[in-house]
């Protein structure tokens, strides 16, 4: 049994009813690709519904009561994040249809406004999500300026040894991802934020993998700009979110325009309104965001320290079963420290689809392949790896479940 | 889903022994191709001998079934005309996107039929079919290149 102070994993897994299920063969369904989406509770999907069945109409526009019900829900959800993520102000939330739709607006508003230029430069990591890495690189080429970024130690930790040449006086924007979705390394950003701020540099924070399993406080980080996306959460798909500060936001033009997102509009020109509607053209996704104040409300109740504590946990018991196993390498932090729980493996002589091919045969579900982040990949010379990544309902009998899959994948190819 | 039906022995047998791999002259076209969802990657070389192919070679990296595939490729092509080895690619193709319904005939397919077990796992289509296209493309560009006769 599984053992986490603060909730019982035992008893929140029948919140998700997918968890019970067995697949193909009679396996029971051992799910362990939650850093790629995650399950989700029985409360969140009742809200959809909820929405949906008795409470739907559009947002802001409609003045009959289904329309203020269906506002309040969509900003509800607002209220939910915003106190989730420690947001001094509400109207610094913004939803956006996903985290990579957040990092897309944030560099395409700073260049409109010419934050960047020939001569500047932009600062990201050898270890993002191809989200945090290619708006980079179209902002680059679109402005002149010029895209920088941190190596990656043989560890998997943030290189920081040329931290201060790295981040200089020509550095305009520092792009970080705050837990590596690959790697699973946890980045020290508070030694980035302040060295960027020195210098007079933006920061954004991809924080997809960071918000769903640590609690995180936007106003104590210190960052300009942190996305991050519901699906990974326990809420819904389509919906994500940039927070930004408001003084910041509300200095930037809009991203998208249409419905939704002006003060008023003739033919010749429009006036834009405030943060946060402004970056929200469009219906925006109303029954995701009624979903995702669900899944705030799921995540407060077991607390954001415990489920922070049962990752914790769950990934010190799988690094150490996981290195039991010959012919194993982790790739990445291999001690249980400043880590989150993705772990990225190779297995010699096994090519990573068929190591996750074999699993699936034995009901366990991971991801292979590159993960979205091919340049982290090459940095320790590997085209793919196969990754297991655990949540709040994983337990250790899921894990030696998968390191018996593993073995059973070993024999199967006869490489053990 | 039986893995077995996967990863039938021709296939194993292949992949641990890749026939003709490794790049090779001469060649009058080279392609790179790439499965993006995967990352699974082929350069693939084409020498044509007048309408023959007279030989293909490759340097792959990716998963056993599209390793096994290039090597079950190069088996089949090579001594072929580029009509004949037109018509081995469309069976091929054929049985791959058949959904496990296209009986495969072993007379053209050879050891290709190991793969009829692939079209069952939709996911792993596209990695037989990797250094299949790869070729379709390299022979295109070797048939118009100018500096074949």
């Amino acid at each position: 049994m599984t053992r986490t102070q603060g909730y019982d994993v035992e008893a929140i897994r029948k919140d998700f009813p997918v968890l019970a299920r067995s697949v193909a063969g009679g396996h029971p369904l051992v799910y362990l690709d939650s850093a790629n989406t995650s399950q989700k509770p029985r409360q969140v999907v009742e809200a959809i519904e909820r929405h949906y069945l008795e409470h739907n109409a559009n947002v802001a526009r409609a003045m009959h009561q289904l329309g203020a019900e269906a506002t309040a829900a969509f900003e509800g959800g607002r209220d939910k994040i915003a106190q989730f993520i420690g947001a001094p102000s509400r109207d610094e939330v913004i939803f956006t249809k996903n985290a990579s739709e957040a990092l897309n607006l944030v560099a395409r508003v700073l260049g409109d406004v010419g934050t960047v230029g020939p001569g500047d430069e932009i600062v990201i990591s050898q270890m993002e999500h191809h989200s945090n890495i290619v708006p980079w690189q179209l902002l680059a080429e679109r402005t002149g300026a010029t895209l920088r970024w941190f190596g990656v130690t043989d560890e998997g930790r943030l290189d920081l040894d040329d931290l201060d040449t790295l981040v200089n006086e020509r550095t305009k924007i520092v792009s970080l991802t705050w837990v590596s979705n690959m790697l699973g390394t946890i980045n020290p950003l508070d030694v980035v934020i302040a060295r960027a701020h020195q210098v007079g540099a933006l920061v954004a924070v991809d924080a997809s993998q960071a918000v769903p399993q640590i609690p995180v406080d936007v106003a104590s980080l210190g960052a300009d700009f942190v996305a991050f996306t519901g699906h990974k959460m326990v809420g819904p798909t389509g919906i994500g979110v940039l927070w930004g500060r408001y003084d910041l936001l509300a200095s930037l033009p809009p991203f998208l325009g249409g419905g939704e997102m002006i003060e008023t509009v003739t033919m010749e020109r429009s006036t834009f309104a405030a943060p946060p509607h402004r970056f929200e053209a469009g219906t925006p996704p109303i029954a995701q965001a009624a979903g995702l104040g669900a899944a705030v409300d799921y995540l407060t109740a077991l607390g954001m320290e415990n489920v922070a504590a049962h990752e914790q946990a769950i990934t010190a018991h799988a690094l150490e079963r996981l290195q039991e196993i010959d012919g194993l390498t982790i790739v990445g932090p291999r001690e249980p420290v400043d880590r989150g729980g993705a772990i990225s493996f190779a297995l010699d002589g096994v090519h990573p689809h068929d190591v996750a091919q074999l699993l699936d045969s034995r009901g366990v579900a991971v991801r292979a392949g590159h993960h979205c982040a091919k340049p982290a990949h090459r940095r320790f010379g590997v085209q793919s790896t196969t990754r297991a990544s655990f949540y709040l309902y994983t337990t250790e009998a899921e894990i030696d479940a998968l390191v018996e899959a593993i073995r059973h994948t070993q024999r199967y190819f006869k490489v053990s | 889903m039986d893995v077995d039906a996967l990863y039938q022995e021709i296939i194993l047998d292949h992949y641990k022994n890749p026939h003709g791999a490794g790049l090779r002259e001469p060649h009058e076209a080279e392609v790179h191709h790439v499965n993006p969802t995967c990352g699974d990657e082929i350069t693939l070389r084409v020498h044509l001998d007048g309408d023959t192919v007279a030989d293909v070679s490759y340097d792959a990296e990716g998963c056993s079934i599209s390793q096994a595939s290039a090597s079950v490729l190069y088996d089949l092509l090579v001594g072929k005309s580029v009509p004949q080895g037109l018509a081995v690619l469309d069976a091929f193709s054929e049985v791959m996107h058949g959904r496990g319904q296209v009986e495969p005939d072993e007379e053209v397919l050879e050891d290709g039929i190991a793969f009829a077990g692939v079209a069952q796992f939709p996911a792993r289509v596209k990695c037989a079919l990797l250094s299949w296209m790869a070729w379709k493309d390299a022979v295109s560009q070797a048939v118009s290149d100018p500096k074949e006769q």
